[in-house]
């Protein structure tokens, strides 16, 4: 049986926002990816839903997995310059890091 | 309301609850595992939503790698070994207006458009055979895009995370 594409799509929207809240609010790096991991999840989500009103197509579901490895790449890169931030400033925190050089 | 809808409502206010716990939460590393339930459930999603292979690669790709590095870089950017890393606030008001807006619109939008219902025979799964003709043959170049990215990627991270200098204070 199908589901009315509307609850993924409420679901999708709910995901997003609160992606966006954690980007804005949360006062640490790592906290910060969760956020954008979440919002592209919430892409996903809307992908995959309306792939589903095409059964006769695969393009949603593979521009679903195309998300899911470009996520993958920035969730390694990320953490890498988090790290590497960290060995530098001794500090998480995004506002703290505020010059260029030394 | 059969098993199906149980369930596919259950994984949507488990991915809900776990996203909007996120919110609040102060520890990071509770954060990372608020995270991945929200992550699995939208994997039992997307398996209602006829997409087992999105599914599958979302279990992999999130509970056996992303988690997995997003948690040792918790514990290689704490301060205090053995002390959870708590962490503040700020623009909590204009962060909330926005996130509350944009939900909104996103409402909005998505009530006032009347959306193609779906075809009215019961949909099936996608077969894995058809995914992996497509790989081969109509999305060839993003597939091969997306495996120099993730050469890219890993190349990049491995040289970003290798060199060390501190600070000179």
């Amino acid at each position: 049986m199908m589901f009315p594409i509307e609850h993924f799509l409420y679901l999708g929207a709910l995901l997003f926002s609160i992606g966006l809240v954690v980007v804005i609010t949360k006062k640490n790096m790592i906290m910060v990816l969760l956020g954008i991991e979440l919002m592209l999840n919430a892409s996903n989500l809307n992908l995959v839903a309306f792939n589903q009103l095409y059964p006769e197509g695969i393009n949603g579901q593979m521009f679903a997995l195309f998300v899911i490895i470009v996520a993958v790449c920035e969730a390694a890169v990320g953490l890498a310059i988090v790290i590497q931030v960290y060995h530098y400033y001794h500090t998480s925190v995004p506002g703290e890091v505020n010059d260029l050089s030394d | 309301m059969n098993l199906t809808s149980i369930l596919f409502y259950a994984f949507e206010a488990l991915a809900a609850l776990s996203s909007i716990a996120l919110i609040f939460v102060r520890n990071v590393f509770h954060g990372a595992l608020l995270l991945i339930t929200c992550l699995l459930a939208l994997a039992g999603i997307y398996i209602i939503a006829f997409a087992e292979f999105v599914a599958v690669t979302q279990i992999l790709v999130y509970a056996g790698g992303i988690l997995v590095v997003i948690i040792f870089g918790i514990m290689l950017t704490t301060k205090l070994a053995g002390k959870p890393l708590m962490i503040e606030h700020i623009y909590g008001f204009s962060g909330t207006l926005a996130g509350i807006l944009f939900f909104a619109l996103f409402v909005y939008y998505i009530s006032t458009e009347s959306f193609k219902s779906g075809p009215s025979t019961a949909g099936s799964l996608t077969e894995i055979n058809t995914i992996g003709v497509g790989l081969m043959t109509e999305f060839v170049l993003p597939f091969e895009v997306a495996g120099i990215l993730l050469l890219i990627a890993l190349i990049g991270a491995a040289i970003i995370a290798s060199s060390t200098n501190a600070k000179k204070t």
